[in-house]
């Protein structure tokens, strides 16, 4: 096992460091808030970080494994490709950004525009979201247990949002839809990869009415 | 019996505002379509070049080299790139243009030694294959962005604006989403592409500064990067990008082209490229980084002598974009019947946004992409490129310069009274600069 | 745009470390704000005859005559502190308006604060030499402000500078940037309030401020601020006996707060607070948007 302590190894040695691809696991201490800590990561690492992380922690994110005991500042695992993000505490605004892939774990609460331009990843979140949640999500699954905020889904494409608590106003083009079989089955392996029990039948699904596909006049006031 | 004398057309509602208010009135959204600022704008046509005369000496040709090389990114970046032209490529989609088009640009641009830029849509191996310097696009939408196009990448651009639509995001209208574009962008086929006109994770130069510190972390540390921005508050836009820590900074002015934009965004937002220049270059020396933060400048790039004059205001690069494409064929006079299915002719297109460029560049029709091949539109553009170049070179040895980042602001004068205001440069025949003096 | 930071300390005793943890949050912010650096301290409370003024003069400047003109002027004791390139007098509050006076003989000089217990020191160049220059570390108190900054459509210079104040004992940070400051500016100065420079950071400070003068609460103001500020702000205002912080409703620009038995602190990044006594035990939060966070009361 490598260690690192950011109060006397620069982030950018640590970064370079993993780039490398450690065969061992790596744990980080005194992130103190640091930004771009294991970003651009491209191989099965695995990393543990004790500590609140800054921005970006896991940017661009492939097949790493990273955890955080800790909470997360704007951007976690914005872009990420694949593999695993698994945060304790709560996350900062942008969380899993514009992400296509792998599994961002929220085990607190997530702020603002949580699975903004979401291109592919699940976000499991257990606590509640932010507002402007999954704006222009584009693909990809998030889980809320708690609640969303205003806006939630603005403008959404394909993405698929499940909630169990309370929804704010909804966003533009973003409804209720029903829960089939298939949904409660996806809902379960999600719940299931978090390690979170919930009641199934408690979560609602949501996704796009599709009205925004093509303009027409009669949807204006939607934009 | 009508008397053509007596037919007077309104200055307020000529025919061309006639026609878009029944269009409006029919179809009840904002006219879409591509290409710049159609309307007459200050430009570098109303500068001129001082040549030699017996105050200054000009050059032989041949052996007494103009060379025109330029370094980009050389603040921060352990690779910056070296091209030997001033002249690159701008930004352009795949899902805007074609494949084959994308590919000319690589193939020509990698023939002049100078490099091109990926567009809203990602990276495609045509372009990285054909391109020997490829700029990768960071934009509001992020669709296919990925660590390993970053990676495979020669230099990065965060896109926050540009000239046609500064504070607009993308459009991609549903005709030319196919199976390719969708899957790149990660959209449904055929549907109308909505944008965003910000970036997902980040507001703000302070933002932005972290930001481009995680994108050297991923990159570890080689890639220059540009921040591009569409003209408008250029002082404080250029400041804030060197404060964010660019390499470069690229400057889009208001004729800057597009392939689908709200005809009232591309003609009533945004400053004309001749002013921006000035502005831009300032801003540089008010920081004292002209030069070590390189400026390149687009936005109605026709020809030789606007390079040369851009190169004289300060500029160490342009980039074309609309006029990479009509090198290209756009508007081109073949095909007229095709023009004329969509409503225009050639001379007039500006239809990128429908998808049925009749010469084979702005579609992803195969049909109609099959007209455009790669080859061919590689040699058109290395002709005009190579136009382009001995152009300048002309212009700057006849200016006595050996190396054409050696044209400066007193090689130059204006012609009006607006063009030397915003360029602060003087009137020609007097010391009067409008606002200066 | 910015970095701002604030801290309260709800423990009387550790009020001597004040200096020294504003010291630390402002040279975190650096990166986010190189241009220059400033901060609002509250501390040493003058009684009710009396009041302190920051004062800043460019380049040299003799405190020591100025100190007896106002011994004049008030019929009473001056005392002065030279710091920098400022200078916090302490004069008299038995109804000569020193404030004015001062614009009028001396209008090269800038009143930077004024109140029983603000003071407000800025300047011009990167945060940690103004930790220096200003000795910050020294100073205690019972809360205070800081603000680092990357200008954006204001020049930068000392007076562009924030903390601003326009108002006895008040201050504001903003970090963002307002799109309709200068229809506000022009408005506030129809209703008298004196807005010194075209930042858009002073016209919320005027507005605050106005808003105080006609009646509201800090509270009340804020709310209303939401209505009439245009943009992306995070704000953080100072009273004499606590601040307030405020996110306006799209709340792109950050802001992170955390909590302790002994101080309250607020900042645009975690990293600024991660450096405090106690931190691993706080309660660590983001404010909501369009939500009026306050301390310690007006």
């Amino acid at each position: 096992m490598s260690n690192f302590d950011l109060d006397t190894t620069a982030v950018r040695k640590l970064n370079q460091y993993l780039h490398q691809t450690p065969a061992d696991k790596v744990v980080v201490d005194k992130p103190g808030g640091r930004h771009s800590i294991a970003v651009g990561l491209d191989a099965s690492v695995d990393i543990t970080i004790n500590g609140h992380v800054g921005y970006y922690c896991g940017g661009m994110n492939k097949l790493a494994t990273i955890r955080i005991h800790g909470n997360a500042g704007p951007g976690v695992a914005e872009n990420m490709m694949s593999g695993t993000m698994d945060i304790s505490g709560s996350a900062s605004q942008y969380a899993g950004a514009s992400a296509h892939g792998g599994t961002l774990i929220i085990r607190g609460d997530a702020s603002s525009r949580c699975g903004i331009s979401m291109k592919g990843v699940d976000i499991i979140v257990a606590g509640s979201v932010g507002h402007m949640s999954a704006f222009m999500a584009q693909t990809g699954n998030l889980v809320i247990c708690g609640d969303a905020g205003d806006h939630l889904g603005d403008s959404l494409y394909e993405a698929v949002i499940y909630i169990r608590g309370s929804v704010g106003e909804l966003g533009a083009d973003c409804i209720e839809k029903e829960m089939t079989a298939e949904h409660v089955q996806k809902l379960a392996a999600l719940l299931h990869t978090a390690g979170l029990d919930h009641v199934l039948t408690d979560f609602r699904r949501y996704g796009s009415a599709r009205k925004l596909y093509h303009f027409d006049i009669d949807h204006a006031d939607e934009y | 019996m009508i008397d053509k004398r007596a037919l007077k057309e309104s200055a307020t509602f000529p025919a061309n505002v006639l026609a878009e208010i029944h269009r409006a009135a029919d179809q009840g959204i904002y006219d879409i379509r591509g290409f710049g600022a159609k309307r007459e704008v200050p430009c570098f046509d109303d500068l001129l070049f001082l040549g030699a005369s017996m105050s200054r000496y000009p050059l032989e040709g041949y052996r007494e080299k103009c060379a025109t090389n330029v370094t980009l990114g050389t603040r921060f970046a352990s690779k910056p790139i070296e091209l030997d032209i001033p002249i690159t490529i701008a930004g352009m989609s795949f899902g805007s243009l074609g494949a084959n088009a994308k590919e000319s640009l690589g193939l020509a641009a990698t023939m002049m030694g100078t490099s091109t830029t990926t567009g809203d849509g990602g990276m495609t191996s045509e372009e990285r294959e054909s391109s020997k310097t490829l700029v990768y696009q960071v934009l509001p939408s992020r669709y296919g962005l990925n660590p390993d196009d970053l990676r495979r990448a020669d230099a990065l651009e965060v896109v926050v604006g540009q000239g046609a639509k500064p504070g607009g995001g993308g459009m991609l209208l549903g005709q030319k989403i196919t199976e390719r574009v969708a899957g790149m962008r990660d959209l449904p086929e055929g549907i109308d592409q909505r944008s965003a006109c910000r970036h997902p994770d980040w507001t703000g130069p302070d933002d932005l500064k972290i930001k481009i510190q995680e994108l050297r972390e991923i990159t570890d540390y080689e890639k220059p990067i540009y921040v591009k921005i569409g003209a408008t508050r250029v002082t404080y836009d250029v400041t804030l990008a060197v404060k964010s820590g660019a390499d470069v900074v690229v400057v889009d002015g208001m004729q800057g082209g597009t392939a689908a934009t709200q005809d009232v965004f591309i003609e009533h937002v945004g400053i004309p490229t001749l002013p921006a220049v000035r502005l831009a270059v300032d801003a540089l020396k008010e920081l004292d980084m002209h030069r070590e933060v390189q400026l390149i400048i687009s936005g109605g790039i026709r020809n030789g002598a606007d390079a040369a004059k851009a190169l004289a205001m300060g500029a160490d690069a342009v980039s074309i974009g609309s006029a990479a494409m009509v090198a290209l064929g756009c508007n081109r006079n073949a095909w007229v019947e095709d023009y004329e299915k969509i409503g225009t002719l050639p001379g007039y297109c500006h239809h990128c946004h429908t998808g049925a460029c009749p010469v084979g560049v702005a579609t992803q029709t195969p049909e109609l992409e099959a007209r455009l091949r790669p080859q061919q539109g590689a040699l058109w553009l290395r002709n005009y490129l190579s136009t382009m170049v001995l152009e300048m070179q002309t212009l700057a040895r006849a200016c006595g310069k050996s190396h054409v980042l050696n044209l400066e602001p007193e090689d130059l004068v204006a012609m009006t009274i607006e063009a030397a205001a915003m360029a602060r440069l003087p009137l020609a025949g007097t010391n009067w600069i409008p606002g200066s003096n | 745009m910015c970095g701002i930071v604030g801290i309260y300390l709800k423990n009387k005793d550790i009020q001597s470390s004040l200096g020294t943890c504003l010291a630390s949050m402002l040279v975190q912010m650096s990166d986010r704000g190189p241009d220059s650096a400033g901060v609002a301290i509250y501390r040493d409370p003058l009684t009710e005859d009396e009041i302190k003024l920051s004062l800043f003069a460019e380049g040299s400047m003799d405190w020591q005559a100025l100190g007896l003109e106002l011994e004049q002027c008030t019929g009473s004791e001056v005392l002065f502190e030279p710091r920098a390139s400022h200078a916090l007098f302490t004069v008299a509050d038995n109804g000569f308006d020193v404030s004015t006076w001062i614009r009028a003989n001396h209008p090269a000089l800038r009143i930077m604060s004024a109140g029983k217990s603000i003071e407000i020191y800025k300047e011009k160049g990167p945060p940690g030499e103004f930790v220096s220059q200003f000795d910050l570390q020294q100073f205690s108190g019972s809360h205070a402000l800081g603000h680092t900054r990357m200008a954006t459509e204001s020049a930068v210079t000392t007076e562009h500078s924030h903390p601003f104040s326009t108002g006895l004992d008040l201050c504001l940070v903003h970090n963002g940037s307002l799109s309709n400051h200068n229809h506000l500016r022009r408005k506030l100065r129809n209703c008298g309030v004196n807005i010194q420079t075209d930042n858009d950071s002073e016209v919320a400070a005027g507005y605050v401020m106005w808003r105080m003068r006609e009646g509201d609460s800090l509270e009340q103001a804020l709310e209303r601020a939401l209505g009439d500020l245009d943009g992306f702000y995070t704000l953080a205002v100072g009273t004499a006996n606590g601040f307030a912080v405020l996110r306006d409703p799209i709340a792109c620009k950050p802001a992170i707060m955390a909590e302790t038995e002994d101080w309250v602190a607020m900042a645009s990044e975690f990293r600024a607070i991660a450096q405090l006594e106690g931190v691993e035990n706080a309660r660590v939060w983001e404010p909501a948007p369009a939500t009026v966070y306050a301390w310690g009361g007006q």
